[in-house]
C-alpha cells in the first residue's frame, strides 16, 4: 500500500507532467514545483477523488492572505500529506 | 440563442439539486452575424460557442446547488469533442452532471444532443467564489428568471 505522499505525488507528476523523481517531501508546490492555482485545482480534485475528501483550499487560502497561515504549512508535500491523512482520519471517526 | 449576447441557453427543462444533473434547450438562431464570418456560404455553429452553451449549462447547475450564494467561473475545458456540424435553427437539448463540489471549485460533464444524437461533449472545471457585487448576483437572478430557472428546486433539494 503506497504512502500518501506516493499518492500525491503520483497525482502531480500525472497532472503536471513533473519527472516523479523531482517530486518529493520536502518540495513545495508553488515555489519549488511552479504548480500554479488552475493545475492545483486539478491536483486538488485528483486529492479528493483519490481520498474521498474535500480539501478545504478557500479556508487554506483565506488563512494565508490574513497571514495566519504560511503557504508551507499547506503546499509542502509532506505536510500537504499529513493534512489530506487528518482529513480522512476525521471522515471515518 | 441570442449568439452576440452571449445568451446561449433557452429554457432549463429539469433541474434536479439531488441527482446533481440539470437539462436545458436551446434553439441555434437561423440568422446571426457570426454565421456571415463561420463560414461565408456554409453558416456553422461555431465549436467555441457550443462550448460555452455547455459551461452555462452546467452554470447553472452550480448556482443551484450553491442556492445563489456563489457564482462560478470557467476554469478549464477538457475532453472536449465536437462530434458533427450544428447550422442554423438547430433545436438543441444540453445536459451536465455535477461531477464533483469542491472548495471554491466544482468540475461537471456536460453534453449537446441534435436530434437525440451527441454532437459535443466536455468535462468542465469552474472557479466557484462570492458573487463580485450586489449587482452582478441580481443580473444573474434576472436571467435566471428568464430562462425559467425553477426556484422551488433550491427548496426541494
Amino acid at each position: 500500500m503506497s504512502s500518501t505522499f506516493d499518492t500525491v505525488a503520483n497525482i502531480i507528476a500525472e497532472t503536471c507532467d513533473i519527472p516523479r523523481e523531482k517530486i518529493k517531501p520536502e518540495s513545495h508546490a508553488i515555489d519549488d514545483l511552479g504548480i500554479d492555482s488552475l493545475d492545483f485545482l486539478d491536483i486538488a480534485f485528483a486529492i479528493d477523488k483519490a481520498f474521498g475528501i474535500k480539501l478545504p483550499l478557500e479556508q487554506w487560502t483565506q488563512e494565508v492572505n490574513d497571514g495566519k497561515a504560511t503557504t508551507e504549512q499547506y503546499f509542502v508535500l509532506q505536510n500537504l500529506s499529513n493534512r489530506i491523512d487528518s482529513l480522512v482520519a476525521a471522515k471515518g471517526a | 440563442m441570442r449568439l452576440e449576447y452571449f445568451q446561449l441557453i433557452d429554457r432549463i427543462v429539469a433541474l434536479d439539486l439531488k441527482q446533481r444533473t440539470i437539462k436545458v434547450e436551446a434553439q441555434v438562431p437561423v440568422e446571426s452575424t457570426v454565421f456571415e464570418g463561420h463560414f461565408p456560404g456554409h453558416p456553422l455553429m461555431p465549436g467555441v460557442l457550443l462550448i460555452e452553451s455547455m459551461a452555462q449549462t452546467s452554470g447553472w447547475l452550480i448556482i443551484g446547488q450553491m442556492r445563489f450564494e456563489r457564482m462560478p467561473f470557467l476554469a478549464a475545458v477538457k475532453e472536449a469533442k465536437l462530434r458533427s456540424f450544428v447550422r442554423p435553427g438547430a433545436k438543441l437539448e444540453l445536459s451536465a452532471t455535477l461531477e464533483h463540489e469542491g472548495s471554491g471549485y466544482a468540475v461537471t460533464k456536460a453534453s449537446v444532443a441534435h436530434e437525440g444524437k451527441t454532437v459535443c461533449d466536455a468535462e468542465i472545471t469552474f472557479r466557484v467564489m462570492p458573487f463580485p457585487s450586489p449587482d452582478f448576483r441580481k443580473v444573474m437572478e434576472e436571467t435566471a428568471n428568464r430562462i425559467g430557472f425553477p426556484m422551488g428546486a433550491l427548496t426541494d433539494g
